[in-house]
């Protein structure tokens, strides 16, 4: 069959029209596809949201052991945290340590006595600008929106880049199978498993049913918890009326724990 | 010598073909996953989140979704091809109905060779000895 120039011309602009219709037919069905696999998930109505979550801890309402052991014990209860009763395995997601190591720099020889006995309770600082979700190769913690760094126990490989790069040491590993050493396992929330790194999750499956996390419920007002960057917020207010420092915020990891130093008057 | 070189084969090819005849007509019996816990006698309507044949054929693909999407994404709320909603949630979802690991995950992963890591973290049901 022989074809001149302009028959040619007429067929290949016919063809590359209706291939083009028919592309964009193609990309629509996709599209309403995708959107039906997306609304299959959304959240629970009564979740507590925010751009970034926040909290403050009160120095000053810490008065006695009491006060620090009842929110670890709150936290490591629910979180299924294991004791190893050694320190070099221990698995911490709330801990307490002394001011010249939470704020080392600012420590000096001539600290009030109260301030150089009094433990300072310490969690992972959620920073917005973590150090160790850089470093992870796998991906396997994260910044969520909500402003949480999470861990995904599912992808760790237990390689401890993300605790060397902590500067808060908010990291633990599991040297060892923790499940014998759970006293009372939760029944509704898993454990991990030995090679894993662990820590905090500010009471992300908490906060989706619409629960503070579990140390602010059971502090009495110790811990503050709310959205940094919503004016209103009860960790907005205390902000704005009281002067607070950050654990190591020279370091530039944007901590979102903030302190109120203070509570000389309880010793 | 040759003789030994007869032999030596001979005991090889049994060694080697020991795993095929010695099952030969002996059929493995067929997995049977038990629905028989309290919690599915007590539903009105005995539907899992969606329909029995998907669950049985893509169980791993949606949870593998749930995970992403409650961990990652944030949303703990699934809404199946009915729009009824559920709770992501293994431990306290899908296991709150069934509550027989051993009769209901195991018979099935144990028959097919697989062994899913879930367990290593996810704390599995109290199941009562004896109980099916």
């Amino acid at each position: 069959m022989s074809m001149d120039r302009r028959e040619f011309l007429k067929i290949a602009g016919a063809g590359t029209i209706l291939g083009l219709a028919g592309l964009g037919l193609f990309e629509r069905v996709t599209e309403k596809d995708i959107e039906a696999v997306v609304e299959r998930y959304t959240k629970d109505p009564s979740a507590m949201n925010a751009k970034r979550w926040a909290m403050v801890v009160d120095l000053r309402r810490f008065k006695t052991e009491e006060d620090y052991q009842r929110i670890i014990k709150a936290c490591h209860k629910i979180h299924n945290v294991p004791d190893f009763g050694n320190p070099k395995d221990e698995i911490k997601w709330i801990w307490v340590d002394t001011y010249g190591h939470a704020f080392p720099g600012q420590e000096h020889d001539f600290l009030p006595e109260w301030l150089e006995s009094k433990f300072i309770p310490l969690l992972c600082n959620h920073c917005a600008n973590p150090p160790c979700v850089r470093v992870c190769p796998v991906k396997a913690t994260f910044k969520s929106p909500d402003g949480i760094t999470q861990q995904d126990y599912h992808r760790c490989i237990g390689c401890r880049f993300c605790m060397a790069a902590c500067p808060f040491g908010a990291r633990s590993f599991n040297w060892r199978d923790p499940r014998p050493f759970i006293k009372e396992v939760n029944q509704e929330f898993p454990t991990r498993t030995k090679g894993v790194v662990e820590k905090c999750n500010f009471c992300t499956e908490r906060l989706a049913k619409g629960l503070k996390p579990a140390c602010v419920e059971e502090s009495k007002g110790a811990l503050i918890f709310g959205d940094l960057l919503d004016p209103d917020s009860e960790v907005r207010q205390v902000l704005r009326k009281e002067f607070t420092v950050r654990r190591k915020a020279e370091l530039g990891t944007d901590p979102s724990v903030f302190y109120i130093i203070g509570g000389s008057e309880n010793v | 010598m040759k003789k030994y070189v007869y032999i030596g084969i001979v005991v090889f090819l049994v060694i080697v073909t020991y795993p095929f005849w010695s099952v030969s007509g002996k059929a493995l019996k067929k997995p049977e996953p038990k629905l028989d816990t309290p919690e599915i006698q007590k539903l009105v309507e005995k539907k899992c989140v969606e329909p029995k044949e998907f669950m049985k054929r893509e169980h791993m693909k949606l949870l593998n979704e749930w995970r992403d999407s409650a961990l990652r994404n944030g949303k703990r709320v699934y809404v199946n091809s009915e729009g009824k909603t559920f709770t992501i949630s293994l431990q306290n979802t899908c296991m709150k109905c069934h509550s027989n690991k051993k009769k209901f995950c195991d018979e099935c992963h144990t028959y097919a060779g697989v062994t899913p890591y879930c367990w290593d973290c996810h704390v599995a049901p109290k199941e009562e000895e004896g109980q099916i």
